[in-house]
């Protein structure tokens, strides 16, 4: 069980972001804790991209305040994000399809020589070696990621975001793109990284996969937190109310 | 997460130049190169590839190649720069200006080894500060790149012409015109001597990249290709000295000179050229270049930017300072492009740099980098900047009317688009 009684590592408090009028997201609040995955679901155009975007530092909120480790931050950009061990594996993967796997997977942290110069060979080979644990069978090491097949593409955009030490760990819709048994590897993943210690917000269209991964779920509608609950006490189909409906199960409400 | 294309080795059969690891795009436009000079040199009876039009062409090439080496970038970045011809006149009005009007004014007479070094510096400073200011535009005002150096190319032109009053400045400095060409070239021992240390280098560069690949346990090719690259390389760099060393500088300049000196001009004395300044500043700006695209972190940005810009931003790059470096390299650039031609003329005058925006953008597309971004070589570049003025020359040379000139020069570069296009789209590249 996830020890909820320390200081989350993630506040979302309060958070609110409006595009020329309309409020996208209105005065949410989430939290995560070590070890745990917070699913977020919400029908499209719900807001949970948005509030997400604002802890990756792709946008920036207009009012309320992120904490980590109870301490206010400020995160202005990607970068910030990045150096509070922030890591995010987007929807579109973000990358960048003429490079190779390990300029995408150290891009904006280039390992260098002792001259300055970006250090190929060694990226390669520390790509080879998380990759290797990733996904064994990938091999395409020398080609631009636009050579690589949907599941290449998303090991690629994985192995960035673990292989930076992350605490917290943002996943958009991991397995949109992916088959079964990929999809089944993500979830094996996911075990993995919650034992380790790491906060996952995890955003999913999918409810059977929210329940399955997930240790507690917030819903959005119409930029609002609708509510969010413990995955074991509610079932599918309270979950589906609240994304539907916009109804909380009081029973289960935390 | 599983993948059904593991097979990373296809097993086609492997054929000589994917041993060698060449890059097809660039051996078809080695073949395009050669197939110019073949032609042109049997039209011309084969005056075309004698040593002295093979130095004119070189030397008549190192400014657009050397913009064309920062339009790449430029282009890389999903931007296009109208501007280089304009901001290289107005860079080139201001070293003209600094070393004619301003500083004698300030007591630097003519003949002072100062001059030189300060007006390119001052070119320098000016190219880099314009093309920061339009790459400022740019990237923080987000004003398409198209619009600010449209109006760049209007501004610069007409800044220039304004500096200057429109007349034509010069003479220009003596030590600044070596930089031009014929004016400064290094001599048959100097050249052998620079040739031979390439020879060396590429041959280190090759052998510490195999090093490397071994140190990491990477596949590498057999020594035969290694040695065979090493091979061709030693030839074609000794075969560029040796052309250009045969160049014989003609005997009444030769006696002119030694007159000069009080001496009379030996019987059966020869004298080659050899390798222009103008030429190793080029070269400089190609290795250079190529490092920065390649081996530093700017470069990994510049493609990464131009493959995805939302990505590049999302990875913590901040791409709106990375299009005023662009810019700015690109002024730069100009600058010294600016300085190769006006040092050539040995003047500046009012109409230099005229339509070569025109030439460097088709260098650099010629040259294989893809106007949607992200692709595109600093060689290809150059190499594209070549195949333009061969093909330029060679008309000239044959005496093909003007006009036809410059309808076949536009043909060849829509041409060359579509075949980029077509090559592209067969092997899934892009």
């Amino acid at each position: 069980m996830i020890d909820r009684s320390a200081t989350p590592l993630v506040e979302m408090r309060d958070v609110s972001v409006s595009f020329g009028g309309i409020k996208a997201v209105d005065h949410v609040t989430i939290d995560l804790y070590p070890g745990e995955v917070v699913g977020l679901l919400g029908h499209n155009g719900a807001g949970k991209s948005t509030l997400i975007k604002c802890l990756s530092g792709a946008y920036r909120m207009d009012a309320g305040e992120i904490l980590i480790d109870g301490t206010r931050v400020d995160i202005q950009n990607p970068r910030d994000a990045r150096a509070y061990n922030i890591e995010t594996i987007y929807q579109t993967l973000a990358l960048a399809d003429n490079l190779d796997a390990a300029s995408n997977l150290f891009l904006g942290r280039e390992l260098v020589t002792p001259m300055g110069f970006v250090d190929d060979a060694r990226m390669e080979a520390e790509t080879r070696r998380i990759m290797g644990r990733l996904n064994p069978n990938f091999q395409k090491f020398k080609d631009p990621v636009k050579a690589l097949s949907g599941g290449q593409r998303q090991s690629v955009a994985i192995a960035r975001a673990v292989y930076f030490d992350a605490r917290i760990l943002i996943m958009d819709e991991p397995t949109a793109a992916l088959g079964p048994q990929e999809t089944q590897m993500v979830a094996e993943l996911i075990e993995q990284l919650k034992a380790q210690g790491i906060g996952i917000f995890l955003i999913e269209h999918d409810v059977h996969s929210v329940m399955n991964l997930c240790d507690r779920a917030s819903v959005m509608k119409n930029g609002q937190l609708v509510g969010t609950v413990d995955v074991d006490a509610v079932s599918d189909e309270d979950i589906l109310s609240m994304i539907i409906l916009g109804k909380t199960p009081d029973t289960a409400a935390t | 997460m599983a993948d059904a294309s593991a097979s990373g080795t296809s097993g086609g059969r492997k054929n000589i130049f994917r041993t060698l690891e060449f890059d097809t795009r660039l051996l078809g436009m080695v073949g395009a190169f050669i197939l110019v000079c073949i032609v042109f040199n049997i039209l011309t009876e084969g005056r075309f590839l004698t040593p002295r039009n093979i130095f004119n062409l070189t030397i008549q090439t190192v400014s657009v190649a050397i913009m064309a080496t920062g339009m790449v970038f430029v282009i890389v970045t999903r931007h296009i720069d109208l501007s280089v011809g304009a901001l290289l006149a107005t860079c080139s009005a201001t070293m003209a200006m600094t070393q004619t009007q301003i500083l004698p004014g300030l007591g630097i007479d003519y003949g002072s080894p100062l001059i030189a070094p300060v007006a390119i510096l001052v070119g320098l400073v000016a190219g880099g500060l314009i093309g920061a200011f339009q790459g400022w535009l740019i990237g923080y005002l987000t004003i398409p790149a198209f619009i600010v150096t449209l109006g760049g190319f209007l501004i610069w032109r007409n800044v220039a012409w304004y500096m200057t009053s429109g007349q034509t400045i010069g003479p220009l400095d003596d030590t600044f015109q070596m930089l031009g060409g014929i004016g400064g070239t290094m001599g048959e021992t100097a050249s052998w001597i620079f040739g031979l240390l390439c020879v060396a280098a590429a041959c280190y560069a090759i052998w510490q990249a195999r090093r490397a690949r071994i140190a990491h346990r990477f596949p590498v090719k057999p020594v035969w290709a290694e040695a065979a690259l090493m091979a061709l390389s030693a030839l074609l760099i000794l075969g560029f000295a040796a052309t250009l060393n045969a160049y014989e500088v003609p005997s009444r300049v030769l006696s002119r000179a030694f007159e000069a000196r009080g001496e009379v001009l030996p019987e059966g004395y020869t004298q080659g050229y050899g390798i222009p300044y103008s030429v190793l500043l080029l070269i400089a700006v190609a290795v250079a270049m190529t490092l920065l695209a390649r081996r530093t972190r700017l470069g990994r940005y510049i493609f990464a930017t131009g493959g995805n810009p939302d990505a590049a931003e999302l990875s913590g790059i901040n791409t709106r300072l990375l299009t005023v470096k662009v810019f700015a390299i690109m002024g730069a650039l100009c600058a010294l492009a600016g300085m190769v031609a006006s040092a050539r003329l040995s003047f500046h005058s009012n109409d230099i740099g005229t339509l070569d925006e025109l030439r460097v953008i088709a260098a650099a597309v010629i040259g294989g980098t893809a106007l949607a971004g992200g692709l595109g070589t600093i060689y290809g570049a150059i190499l594209g900047a070549l195949i333009m003025q061969s093909l330029q020359s060679g008309m000239a040379m044959v005496g093909v009317d003007a006009p036809f000139q410059n309808i076949v020069v536009g043909a060849v570069l829509v041409l060359a688009v579509l075949i980029d296009i077509l090559y592209r789209k067969r092997t899934g590249d892009a």
